[in-house]
C-alpha cells in the first residue's frame, strides 16, 4: 500500500472504473444480440413501446450497478494497479462503444 | 406562437436536459483541473467539496434526466407504427426516415446509435460524481484516480455530444410532433 495514511487507498475507484466498462461491455454485447437474434430481442422486450431499448439498458444497468457494489465492497480498503484496471476497463468500454455503432454491428453480422 | 405538447417534451429532453449538460461539461474539466494540477495551490476547503459534489452530481442527474426522458417518453413517439397504407408519415418520424433512401441513414445509423450510446453518459457520470465526492481533496497527488476520472468525463462528453448532434438533425428531418397545442403567445396574421 502507498500513501494509505494520509489519502484513501485508490481500490474504490478501481471498483467504479471497472464496472463502468462491464457495464458498457453488457451495453453493447446486448444491442448486438438484440439486432441479431429474433429469440434475443423478443426477451428483451421487456416494455413494448420501446422495443427492446429497455431490456438491454436495463440489463447493462443492473450488471454495472451490482459489479460496483461487489467490488467496492472487496477492494475499498486495497491499493491496486491502476494501469491494470484502467487497461481492461478501457478496452471493455471500447468494445462496448464498438457494439453499439451500426455499421460495426452490420459488420459482424455480415450485412 | 405555439408548440405541440411532443414538440415541447422533446425540447425539455434535447435542450432542457442534453444541451445543458454539455454546457456543463467546460466548467467539469475547468474544476478538475483546479482539483488536480500540482502548477494550482489551491486547496478545496469543506464547502469548496459540497459544491464541487453538487456540481458533479447535478451533471449526472442531468445526464439520468435526459436519457430517461428520451428513451420512455420521446423513443415510442419516435418509432410508433403507422396504421397499414398510411400515406402521411409526419406524426411517424421513423417512418418518415426510412421512407426515402436520402434520410434513411439518419434512422439507421444516427438513432440506432443514439439510443445506445447515450446510456454511457450517465453511467460514466455517475461514477465521475461518486469519485470527485470521495477523492476531490487527492486529486492532486493519486495520478491514476486522477485519469480514471479525466477518462470517465471524456467519455460522458462523447456519450452526450454524439447523441446530442443526431438528436437534433433527426429532430430537423423528422420532428417528433403531436399532442395538444400548447398556445406560449397571441400573434396576428401579416405579409411582412
Amino acid at each position: 500500500m502507498t500513501n494509505s495514511d494520509t489519502h484513501p487507498t485508490n481500490g474504490a475507484a478501481a471498483a467504479t472504473l471497472l464496472s463502468v466498462g462491464l457495464g458498457g461491455l453488457v451495453l453493447g454485447i446486448l444491442a448486438l444480440a438484440g439486432d441479431a437474434l429474433p429469440a434475443v430481442a423478443k426477451a428483451l422486450n421487456i416494455w413494448n413501446p420501446t422495443g427492446p431499448l429497455a431490456g438491454v439498458t436495463l440489463a447493462a444497468i443492473l450488471v454495472w450497478l451490482a459489479t460496483w457494489l461487489v467490488l467496492a465492497r472487496l477492494w475499498s480498503a486495497r491499493t491496486l494497479n491502476m494501469s491494470l484496471v484502467g487497461g481492461v476497463s478501457a478496452a471493455m468500454i471500447l468494445a462496448g462503444l464498438l457494439l453499439t455503432f451500426p455499421p460495426f454491428m452490420d459488420l459482424l453480422q455480415g450485412k | 406562437m405555439e408548440i405541440t405538447f411532443r414538440d415541447a417534451v422533446t425540447v425539455i429532453h434535447g435542450m432542457g436536459f442534453g444541451a445543458l449538460l454539455l454546457l456543463a461539461f467546460s466548467g467539469a474539466a475547468a474544476a478538475l483541473y483546479a482539483l488536480s494540477s500540482s502548477s494550482t495551490p489551491w486547496r478545496p476547503s469543506g464547502r469548496d467539496v459540497i459544491l464541487l459534489r453538487s456540481y458533479f452530481w447535478g451533471m449526472a442527474l442531468l445526464a439520468w434526466l435526459a436519457v430517461l426522458a428520451g428513451a420512455y417518453v420521446v423513443y415510442p413517439w419516435y418509432r410508433a407504427h403507422p396504421p397499414a397504407g398510411a400515406v402521411d408519415l409526419s406524426g411517424f418520424p421513423k417512418a418518415l426516415l426510412m421512407s426515402s433512401p436520402a434520410t434513411s441513414e439518419w434512422h439507421d445509423i444516427g438513432m440506432e446509435w443514439k439510443e445506445h450510446l447515450a446510456w454511457f453518459s450517465p453511467i460514466s457520470l455517475t461514477a465521475v460524481a461518486w469519485l470527485v465526492g470521495r477523492y476531490a481533496t487527492a486529486l492532486k497527488e493519486m495520478k491514476g484516480v486522477r485519469n480514471t476520472v479525466v477518462g470517465l468525463l471524456v467519455l460522458g462528453f462523447f456519450a452526450t455530444a454524439v447523441p446530442g448532434f443526431f438528436g437534433a438533425m433527426l429532430n430537423k428531418y423528422a420532428p417528433v410532433r403531436g399532442g395538444p397545442n400548447i398556445v406560449l403567445m397571441r400573434g396576428e396574421a401579416h405579409d411582412k
